[in-house]
């Protein structure tokens, strides 16, 4: 195990996370803030609770992911795509490192820039909202898992996108429609049965609805079902990017 | 091959004639390259680079030299064949391979916000070595890079650039140095400094492979040289013994009374008479014919030609490439 390489790609992101702290953590506590205010203080307060949590504090734990798939996204992809683009990527195709410490550089980074800003996120919405959890040991599991698997999605994209529009594609046409669909802002429970069903489809519903679980005990799906179907996607995303960097796609000739 | 129909006395040397004799650091072997597109930029290349020497690999553009070291330094997937580094197989020991080998990438590929310093440390431990300040401090030092250390990459020149890269590449102390057209758009002084840090480092037993379009570079700085066309290694032949092989010289003489025609007696001399009559040239083969320039003299004084005036002129490198790689008309 390459060590030191794991490292300076880790330091190496985690220094471009620094250096950028407006965009990278400031930017996605702002606009998650803006939610709390308007959904939760504002509009929240003429809803009903929903299963004995008030409006507010439901949409908390979704409003959190909403924010932390998008940015492991978005962090993950930008970082591997943006030396592909450069052309610095070169130096870690030349290098003695094996595809799995790539990945661990790489992803460990945007993971724990991830990690970070979701708690930056639920430590801002203690200042809006009053909420608590239930199992911190589970929330924290389901923050990490999250994080990593949907960097591991977002290093996928960076691989995959030839140009910054794809890179672009996939967040804006999949991933908030899906985050906005998956019971961010409402308990699947609400729609209607035939939806209820479609809506099963969607893996972002596992994600919200076991993280919701960890902070209200209460949950849409059984939150066995939720840290499986999370595995799985994360097992799904490794062998994917494991395929990729072995085929050496869109990085070697 | 070309070679062998322009100069019929060189042979290609391949990796088993040479590989037996002297201690390879690179081998090459059998090594193909077809593109996804069909083009086959390397086409069955052997080659030996041997421990410690500067080799020059030449060639026009697209000939293959960018691909050839993409392969060895794995930034490019080889089709068939195989590379050894130092006796390891760059696939199956990668590993051990990649570290001994530093590349400078002919673009200038920079991380544009980062610091010379952090982008240097940067590639050390991307090649697994820990922390060396003073590594550090020594190569950025010999490079002229030491008062730059803490500037971001984005503001310096592109010959900084360019010593930026080199820096990184020999940063984790590598015994194999590509440089892929290390003076490409580097003023005279810095192409000066680089030919100087080359030869310095190849004191140090570091291998230098590089490529260059400039043959002035190859025949300053190369103890062999290889010529690469089309995806085919044309020549690999010690730089003194190719320009002793191919060169050619001619004998300029300023006579003192022009010739309307050349004596039918100095038929077996290859002569050409120019303005009008006042210059006469003798192109003859520097290594083999060393001689006939004595007998021409000779020849000359007996017909009663005089001269006020001699010059010799030796083919440069340049000449011989172009001749090994023109194509066949």
């Amino acid at each position: 195990m390459n060590g030191h390489a794991i490292r300076a790609i880790y330091s190496f992101e985690m220094a471009r996370t620094w250096r950028t702290l407006s965009q990278s953590i400031a930017g996605p506590v702002i606009s998650t803030s803006l939610y709390f205010v308007v959904f939760g203080s504002a509009i929240g307060s003429r809803m009903t609770a929903i299963g004995g949590v008030s409006y507010a504090a439901f949409i908390i734990p979704g409003l959190t992911m909403l924010s932390l798939l998008n940015e492991s996204i978005s962090n993950a992809s930008f970082g591997i795509y943006m030396p592909k683009f450069s052309g610095t990527i070169y130096e870690v195709l030349s290098a003695p490192i094996s595809y799995l410490e790539i990945v661990l550089g790489y992803v460990g980074a945007a993971a724990s820039k991830s990690i970070v800003l979701g708690t930056v996120i639920l430590l801002t919405a203690r200042v809006f909202v009053d909420y608590h959890i239930a199992h911190p040991f589970w929330m924290f599991a389901f923050l990490v898992l999250t994080a990593i698997t949907f960097s591991l999605f977002g290093f996928i994209i960076g691989l995959w996108a030839d140009g910054f529009q794809k890179l672009q594609l996939v967040p804006m046409l999949i991933v908030t429609p899906l985050t906005f669909l998956g019971g961010s802002f409402y308990s699947i429970k609400m729609l209607p049965p035939f939806w209820q069903h479609v809506t099963l489809f969607n893996p972002v519903v596992y994600l919200i609805s076991g993280f919701r679980w960890s902070f209200y005990g209460a949950s849409d799906v059984s939150v066995g079902v939720s840290m499986t179907m999370t595995l799985v996607f994360l097992a799904l995303c490794l062998g994917v990017a494991r395929w990729l960097l072995k085929s050496g796609y869109h990085l070697k000739a | 091959m070309q070679s062998s129909e322009h100069f019929p006395e060189l042979q290609t040397v391949t990796s088993d004639s040479l590989g037996a004799l002297v201690d390879s650091i690179i081998s090459v072997k059998n090594l193909t390259k077809t593109y996804a597109s069909g083009f086959q930029a390397l086409k069955n290349v052997n080659l030996e680079i041997r421990r410690g020497e500067i080799f020059a690999l030449l060639g026009p553009n697209g000939a293959g030299k960018t691909t050839l070291i993409g392969v060895v330094c794995g930034t490019v997937n080889p089709s068939s064949g195989a590379v050894l580094a130092d006796g390891h197989d760059i696939i199956a020991d990668y590993r051990a391979a990649r570290s001994k080998i530093g590349l400078v990438p002919q673009e200038l590929s920079t991380d544009m916000f980062e610091t010379v310093w952090d982008t240097v440390c940067f590639s050390r431990g991307l090649f697994g070595k820990p922390k060396n300040s003073a590594h550090i401090e020594k190569v950025l030092r010999e490079l002229s890079l030491w008062d730059k250390r803490a500037s971001k990459i984005m503001t310096l020149s592109g010959g900084m650039k360019r010593r930026v890269l080199i820096a990184k590449a020999l940063s984790h102390e590598p015994q194999i140095l590509f440089l892929d057209e290390p003076t490409a758009g580097v003023d005279v002084d810095l192409r000066r400094d680089m030919w100087h840090m080359v030869r310095a480092l190849r004191e140090t037993g570091v291998t230098i492979i590089l490529t260059t379009h400039y043959i002035e570079e190859a025949e300053q700085m190369a103890d062999r040289i290889g010529v690469i066309n089309k995806g085919e290694i044309v020549l690999v032949e010690e730089k003194s013994v190719l320009m002793e092989k191919l060169g050619k010289k001619e004998l300029i003489l300023q006579l003192e009374s022009p010739l309307k025609v050349i004596p039918p007696s100095l038929a077996q001399y290859e002569l050409a008479l120019s303005k009008e009559g006042a210059q006469l040239t003798f192109t003859f083969h520097a290594a083999r014919e060393r001689a006939k320039m004595a007998t021409l003299l000779h020849d000359l004084a007996e017909l009663g030609i005089g001269f006020t005036d001699l010059q010799t002129r030796e083919s440069s490198l340049e000449e011989i490439f172009v001749s090994l790689v023109r194509p066949q008309s």
